[in-house]
């Protein structure tokens, strides 16, 4: 049976994930990032790779660490209290659980070079303002043994210095998955100014080639290897979100037992003390989900979908609550650039939008509970 | 091939549910006396309802987590599960529930000496004795440790004098575990008892207090010049503030469950559903941020438990798990009101005591301490902030 308590190899990962980040990627290392307009930093990935992180959910024989889904959490979440950039979610988690469902030799060579750190990876699916793949029209024209693909993507996050991209696409009866590299002729570019200061870009496709081999899974079906990859990726951004909370969190209590008013620390106000009380309650709940996401994907991926939206959902609006009090409760100190709080509550904003909202994830939840 | 003993477990609870769970005790039990709280005075509401106890009773799952000896089944926690989970799917009633198991077991298990254990578990174990809950007085409430109820020493016995108030079923219980002053002159932490008494003496009197939902659960109970023999403490003298405060983190954690029983544990979108057409977006998007909350809080409870069993006590943290409990189930019955509309508004009308439930779940944040005071819990012993 399945339990929801921390394994030591779990609490051992995420130790060691803390210590790295902590030397290696602290929030002060992408307050330099930011000020340079920088969204990418290959060397820090390729040492997240070498510990085995970009490959935590490549199989062992294609070159990866194999860790599953729960320890792919546990990297998110630590990675979320400093704010870590890097494309663990679009390369480690999304892509590479998409490719997994593959089993052909060229998948496993993707595979593999994920996991080595060679090839960063990005998924186009958004084309509206929301998150909702059913509603894909980005057109891929079956012509001679391949496709043209036509159309335009936006929010494709890491998608401006991925070296591939994952690009949902209309075929004749259906959704298809492609896998093409991202320099290949007719894809334009754009990257996006984002409030959270990482990659994101708008994506023009003008009559991109596109063969049967670039085809990820079959034809018409690019659920079947979609799917699992979305949830996998949804529970890990949650993740990254409830460390986000946690960092945001333990900023905000380590402020109210410094700060003096009134000849006083402010932790001393109750008004104050019962907030961040309940804060860390709903932290409290929401690590829960996560947990159960992280167990549910390991033991049942086709029962997950549930626990999955339930770790999202749970996810993106205790974030917002973190990130609200944690402003609320710095007083103007709070609001200015120089201080860290203000990244904490742009990237939840970010990622309450990323692969799929409040609503959306609460809808799903409502067609599995009877509503 | 090894058969894994959980599966094992499961196939010997299954055969022996189907053939010992009398089928009128397969609904769940929506009632408030739908579900035995034994004790002399029980009058049980069927010869089934007698028949399911005492069948549970034999086999220890009254108290499926207790040791053997004791009166219980001796259950580990992953046997625990599954038998919830089999008592889920059929939709069998608990057989008995009670202060006894809930509160007072967990604390005799830690504190009390064998002979305790021997004499006091198995009655409870098997409906015989009821318990009631003594701990709040006028000027006790939250400020739990400033009781006066007090108890004078008289070599072998002690003569107790003073009032509870609050106190749950009194009317209907045989003993009561009390918080009882036993040194005046100590620090207010230090010098209350925790002690044993028999409610069947001259010395103590209980009156029904109505409560706003119409029924009387809970009482006043007076104590004058009752008599407690003193092998009838918890603990050492004086010290009975540790096993109330260990009482206490159980008794959080079993209100705090209060949420998940609602409507037979079915979920909230069932529960609603007959009315789902009428109730409109904004009640509708509610509920189901409702039940995201909900199914949260229940794998937080989930959590917990198996934490225990690893040996990390769900401890201060229990405060949380009441809080969140008991301000979701307060939640869920505005809801269920509001879903039922002009329907809900008639005692036994339509839907039976839904008004009633409903008035009943606003005590849910304040009975075994308040949600003011859990969050102080919180952030004092959990997040350190300063008192
Ligand atoms: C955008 C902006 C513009 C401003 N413009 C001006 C301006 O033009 N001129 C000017 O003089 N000032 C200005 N201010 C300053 C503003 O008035 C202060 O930020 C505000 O009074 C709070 O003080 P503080 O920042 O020191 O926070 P603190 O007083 O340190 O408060 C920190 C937190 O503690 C809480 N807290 C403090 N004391 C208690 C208590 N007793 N009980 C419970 N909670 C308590 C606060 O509510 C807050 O959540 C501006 C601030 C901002 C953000
Ligand atoms: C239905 C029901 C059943 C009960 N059953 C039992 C029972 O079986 N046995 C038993 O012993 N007791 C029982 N109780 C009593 C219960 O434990 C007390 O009601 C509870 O501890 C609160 O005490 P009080 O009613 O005196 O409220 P008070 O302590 O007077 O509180 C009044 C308000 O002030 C707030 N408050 C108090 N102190 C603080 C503080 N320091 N900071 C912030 N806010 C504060 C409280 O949160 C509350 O909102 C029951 C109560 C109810 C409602």
């Amino acid at each position: 049976m399945t339990k929801l308590v921390m394994t030591e190899e779990e609490t051992m990962l995420a130790d060691m994930a803390r210590g790295f980040l902590d030397g290696a990627a602290p929030v002060s290392k992408f307050r330099e990032m930011r000020d340079v307009g920088q969204t990418f930093d290959r060397a820090l990935w390729q040492e997240m790779a070498d510990m085995g992180w970009a490959g935590v959910l490549v199989p062992e024989d294609a070159g990866g660490s194999d860790m599953g889904y729960a320890a792919a959490n546990v990297i998110a979440q630590e990675m979320g209290k400093t704010l870590a950039v890097s494309p663990f979610i679009s390369s480690a988690v999304i892509a590479a659980t998409a490719l997994r469902q593959v089993s052909d030799a060229r998948a496993v060579e993707a595979l593999g070079r994920i996991a080595s750190g060679e090839a960063t990876y990005a998924l186009a699916v958004d084309e509206g303002i929301k998150f909702d793949p059913e509603a894909t029209a980005l057109q891929a024209k079956a012509d001679g043994n391949g496709f043209r693909l036509n159309g335009k993507k936006q929010f494709v996050v890491d998608g401006a210095l991925a070296d591939r991209l994952l690009v949902l696409a209309r075929t004749e009866n259906g959704l298809t998955l492609f896998d093409i590299p991202a320099d290949r002729a007719g894809v334009q570019r754009d990257a996006s100014n984002m409030i959270d200061a990482r990659d994101a870009a708008r994506i023009t496709f003008d009559d991109v080639e596109a063969t049967g081999e670039d085809v990820l899974g079959a034809v018409d079906n690019a659920m079947q290897v979609l799917k699992p990859a979305l949830q996998a990726g949804q529970a890990a951004l949650a993740a990254e979100m409830t460390g986000l909370s946690a960092g945001a969190f333990d900023m905000t209590v380590g402020y109210l037992k410094e700060r003096k008013q009134f000849g006083v620390e402010i932790g001393r106000f109750q008004a104050l003390q019962h907030r961040a009380a309940h804060l860390w309650c709903e932290i409290e709940v929401t690590a829960s989900a996560i947990l159960n996401a992280g167990r549910m994907l390991d033991s049942d991926p086709e029962g997950a979908e549930l626990a999955v939206s339930l770790a999202k959902a749970r996810a993106i609006d205790t974030a917002k609550l973190a990130v609200i009090e944690g402003v609320q409760m710095h007083g103007g100190i709070g609001m200015t650039d120089a201080y860290d709080m203000g990244f904490y509550m742009k990237r939840a904003r970010v990622g309450a939008e990323w692969l799929g909202d409040y609503s959306y994830h609460a809808e799903k939840i409502a067609a599995a509970r009877g509503f | 091939m090894t058969v894994n003993p959980t599966d094992e477990f499961r196939a010997e609870l299954c055969d022996w549910l189907e053939a010992n769970c009398p089928q009128e005790m397969r609904d769940g039990a929506m009632t408030e006396d739908g579900i035995c709280w034994g004790g002399k005075n029980w009058v049980f509401t069927s010869d089934a309802q007698k028949l399911w106890l005492e069948r549970c009773a034999a086999k220890g799952y009254t108290v499926p987590t207790w040791p053997v000896e004791y009166g219980g089944a001796g259950l580990s926690r992953d046997q625990e599960k599954v038998f919830h989970e089999e008592m889920g799917r059929i939709n069998a009633r608990t057989p008995l529930q009670s202060f006894g198991i809930w509160m007072l077991g967990p604390a005799l298990l830690h504190f009390g000496s064998h002979e305790q254990k021997l004499h006091y578990l198995p009655p409870i174990a098997r409906g015989e004795i009821r318990w009631c809950q003594g701990y709040s007085e006028p000027g006790a409430g939250s400020d739990l440790a400033n009781v006066q109820t007090r108890g004078e020493d008289k070599g072998d016995h002690w003569l107790i004098n003073g009032q509870k108030i609050w106190t749950s079923y009194a009317d209907k219980a045989d003993w009561i575990f009390a918080l009882v002053r036993t040194d005046r002159e100590a620090p207010k932490h230090k010098g209350i008892s925790f002690l044993l008494c028999d409610m069947e003496q001259p010395g103590v009197e209980t009156r029904p207090i109505k409560m706003i939902s119409g029924i009387s659960p809970f009482c006043e109970t007076f104590f004058t010049d009752a008599v407690i023999p003193k092998e009838q403490i918890v603990g050492e003298e004086n010290k009975g503030w540790d096993v109330a405060k260990y009482l206490l983190t159980h008794e959080r954690e079993m209100i705090s469950g209060g949420g998940q029983g609602l409507g037979g544990g079915r979920a909230l979108g069932a529960v609603l559903s007959d009315t789902m057409e009428e109730m409109g977006a904004t009640l509708r998007a509610d509920a189901l941020r409702c039940e995201i909350d909900s199914l949260a809080i229940g794998l937080t409870l989930e959590r917990y438990k198996d934490q225990s069993e690893a040996g990390q006590g769900a401890g201060d943290a229990s405060a949380m798990l009441k809080y969140m409990g008991t301000e979701l189930n307060k939640q869920r019955h505005e809801l269920m009101m509001s879903a039922g509309g002009s329907d809900a508004l008639e005692w036994d009308g339509p839907l039976g005591n839904r008004a009633g439930d409903w008035l009943r779940t606003k005590a849910n944040s304040i009975e075994g301490g308040t949600s003011e005071v859990m969050l102080s819990i919180v952030s004092r012993r959990v997040l350190g902030l300063p008192a």
